[in-house]
């Protein structure tokens, strides 16, 4: 009986929010062609890409960062896991893995150099890399990360760092993240690439840090 | 009835009920396979709304990355389940 009334409640609440959606006005501002307008000074092609990274790249920024803030949270919360042996592995299953980690890197690079002028770009990029990451760790060839090291340490905040510096150089030479038109694409390549390399290793820290290789476990 | 129509339709019934069941799935396993189910039609949804970089996002992390997460602590859950059933 209860069940009923909290579906027939749920029911009537999506009608009366789907009538309300009816009744909104038309946006008050419409920013596509402002964003069309300045399109060509952006850097790139892309009116997704040129929003993300240049009209709002400080967004981008603070992205970025609070990512790197979950993943020191996570490693502040686990322990040194003891990690056992990693469990035997179907070597035809691993070969697979391998060739199929190759052609996700190509795809990472693809989606990162696409971003410029059709939908892909840093974070899908950076996703695929880390999906690479996690296959290569659940077929037994990349073992999980206990404690980062120095490489691994510099290699995670790496796309923080060079999106900061970047905004950092732009502010001394005028506003906060506003590229000069001649170079805003190359600047924007830069910070993408280390944006996706971060991404990736982050995205992929959050599993890899989490698992442990306990597949032999007791 | 247009093709399109009809598959937007199909497609918004069934993340309905994707939904529906990864909410109410008896066992963890299944609950698990129905949401990453519900991702990769939740992507499908944004190609069809002409968002492809919300699509790939959603496949990538949404589908991809979360479900890869949600079944290793499914796997860590269980493994704890066995070594406390065995002491």
């Amino acid at each position: 009986m209860k069940r009923v009334v909290v579906v027939g409640g749920a029911f009537a609440f999506t009608l009366l929010l789907v009538a309300a959606m009816r009744e909104l006005a038309p946006a008050a501002i419409d920013l596509r062609p402002s964003v069309a307008a300045h399109l060509a000074a952006s850097g790139v092609e892309h009116p997704v890409t040129a929003v993300l990274l240049n009209y709002r790249g400080y967004d981008t920024l603070l992205e970025i960062a609070v990512l790197l803030l979950a993943l020191l949270g996570i490693l502040a919360v686990t322990r040194d896991q003891g990690g056992g042996a990693p469990r035997p592995v179907d070597p035809l299953l691993q070969m697979l893995a391998r060739i199929a980690a190759t052609l996700m890197i190509v795809v990472a690079i693809y989606l990162l150099w696409a971003g410029a002028f059709r939908p892909g770009g840093a974070f899908q990029a950076g996703a695929v890399l880390a999906a690479a990451m996690v296959l290569l760790h659940l077929t037994g060839l990349l073992p999980g990360w206990r404690q980062p090291g120095v490489r691994l340490r510099w290699g995670l905040a790496a796309g923080f760092l060079v999106f900061l510096a970047v905004a950092a150089a732009l502010l001394l030479a005028g506003g906060l993240l506003t590229y000069p038109p001649a170079h805003a694409g190359a600047l924007i390549l830069l910070i993408e690439s280390g944006l996706t390399f971060s991404l990736g290793l982050i995205l992929a820290g959050l599993f890899l840090f989490l698992s442990r290789d306990e597949g032999d476990a007791p | 009835m247009n093709l399109g129509l009809a598959f937007d339709l199909l497609l918004a019934a069934s993340l309905l009920w994707s939904a529906w069941r990864a909410l109410n799935a008896s066992r963890l396993d299944r609950a698990i396979v129905l949401f990453i189910v519900f991702g990769l039609l939740m992507a499908l949804a944004w190609a069809r709304l002409s968002a492809p970089d919300i699509a790939l996002a959603e496949a990538a992390i949404g589908a991809g990355l979360t479900g890869a997460l949600l079944l290793d602590a499914y796997g860590a859950l269980r493994r704890r389940d066995t070594a406390e059933a065995r002491e």
